[in-house]
């Protein structure tokens, strides 16, 4: 059948030492080394660096907004604070003003109150003494008419006593 | 199955000058596919990856991932286009001979560059030269050589002998990998052609299931020898060692 030194002898030629081939391989593959790696793996492994520093960079960026609007958030929130207590200040201010409104309208309307009295007492007084005054006049002319009468009649001490004192009383009366 | 290698023997009437030319081919063809393939992959770049740009981003990232798993990655990231075009450039050497054999005559043109030994001692003695450089550039001549003698100075002989098994080994275990897949995968097709009854039904499903598994063979030998690599590399390198 077949020699398996023949066999052997596939590809390989294990003996003997050819330096060209090496020579050869050596070349070859340095070439090979310096082509891709200018041509190939150079330009893919920049491409590679490049988003490596973008995503780093797109992270960087996140992080700084993110702590930006963290602070606008505190600023708003502190700012609706401030609003807040403002607001509050503001209606009880107005409460206060309220207040203080109210019990100068009662204090005028009392003071009111007090005049219109004071007025209406004065007025009464003067009615008062003016009816006093008619009611004088009324008796110096009833005077009058009650001699008028007695004179007319002609009457002894006692009837004119007694007469005076009827006409008194009449006038008691009438008033 | 009688196939030999074409072999230019005694190049300029030096004795020892033999060139293998299926050598000199086949590693122009797998340098020339992997360069082709990486520059179309990596055309039209863009910040938002797709497609092949997602591919080539993948292997960026598993070979920065071996880097870093055995080195700190400040003082790898020089070594990730290393790591990349070995790693590229050899599961395509070793894909290639998987997929197809093209013999020419008894000689066999087509094949994996990866399934000779000469051209997989080649590739390892140029990482272990590497190391050696690396070693003495980045932590200094008086580190390099304190290397050697450290815990103690009886580990001397030892870690001379290190080199160099660590430069066979390397190549030699690539070589053998992707080496034996392509004899099975010859002796297969041998079964296949050569008139046995119903031999090409007793070879294709063997075929398949060995194709199959070479494709296997050849990804997990181009991330050892990658992984590899990087480990002699952070001896080298690295402070801690």
């Amino acid at each position: 059948m077949y020699s398996y030194i023949d066999v052997l002898t596939v590809g390989a030629g294990v003996g003997g030492l050819r330096v060209v081939d090496m020579a050869v391989q050596l070349f070859f593959f340095l070439l090979l080394l310096f082509l891709v790696k200018k041509f190939a793996w150079g330009p893919v492994m920049n491409m590679m660096q490049k988003r490596e520093e973008y995503v780093a960079n797109e992270i960087e960026a996140a992080e700084k907004s993110r702590l930006d609007a963290e602070k606008a958030s505190k600023e708003a929130h502190e700012r609706l604070k401030q609003t807040k207590q403002e607001a509050q200040k503001i209606i009880e201010d107005a409460k206060e003003a309220g207040q203080k409104q109210e019990q100068e309208i009662i204090r005028i309307a009392r003071d009111e109150a007090n005049r219109l009295k004071e007025s209406a007492q004065a007025d009464i007084q003067n009615e008062k003494e003016k009816a006093l005054q008619a009611l004088q006049d009324k008796v110096a002319s009833l005077s009058v008419l009650i001699a008028t009468k007695v004179i007319e009649k002609e009457i002894d001490e006692k009837d004119q006593e007694k007469l005076i004192h009827e006409y008194i009383k009449e006038v008691g009366e009438e008033l | 199955m009688n196939h030999t290698a074409p072999i230019a023997e005694d190049l300029f009437g030096i004795s020892w000058f033999d060139v293998n030319l299926a050598n000199l081919f086949m590693v122009a063809v797998s340098s020339a596919i992997v360069f082709i393939l990486s520059v179309i992959a990596s055309r039209k770049l863009q910040m938002k990856p797709t497609g092949l740009q997602n591919f080539m981003e993948w292997i960026v990232e598993f070979v920065k991932g071996i880097i870093s798993d055995t080195m700190d990655w400040k003082t790898g990231k020089v070594f990730l286009p290393l790591g990349l075009t070995l790693i590229t450039y050899i599961l395509v050497s070793n894909l290639l001979g998987v997929a197809t054999v093209g013999v020419i005559g008894h000689d066999l043109w087509w094949k994996s560059p990866t399934a000779d030994a000469t051209l997989t001692l080649t590739l390892s003695g140029m990482v272990v030269l590497l190391t050696h450089f690396y070693g003495i550039k980045i932590r200094g001549m008086k580190h390099y050589l304190k290397g050697y003698v450290s815990p103690s100075p009886i580990m001397l002989p030892f870690k001379i002998i290190e080199e160099f098994t660590n430069t066979l080994t390397l190549g030699l275990r690539l070589f053998g990998n992707i080496y034996a897949g392509e004899v099975l995968l010859g002796l297969l097709v041998t079964l296949a052609t050569t008139g046995v009854p119903f031999g090409f039904i007793f070879a294709a499903v063997p075929m398949l299931a060995w194709q199959g598994f070479s494709l296997f063979i050849g990804g997990i030998q181009a991330f050892v020898f990658t992984m590899l690599t990087m480990v002699y590399l952070s001896h080298k390198v690295s402070s801690d060692h």
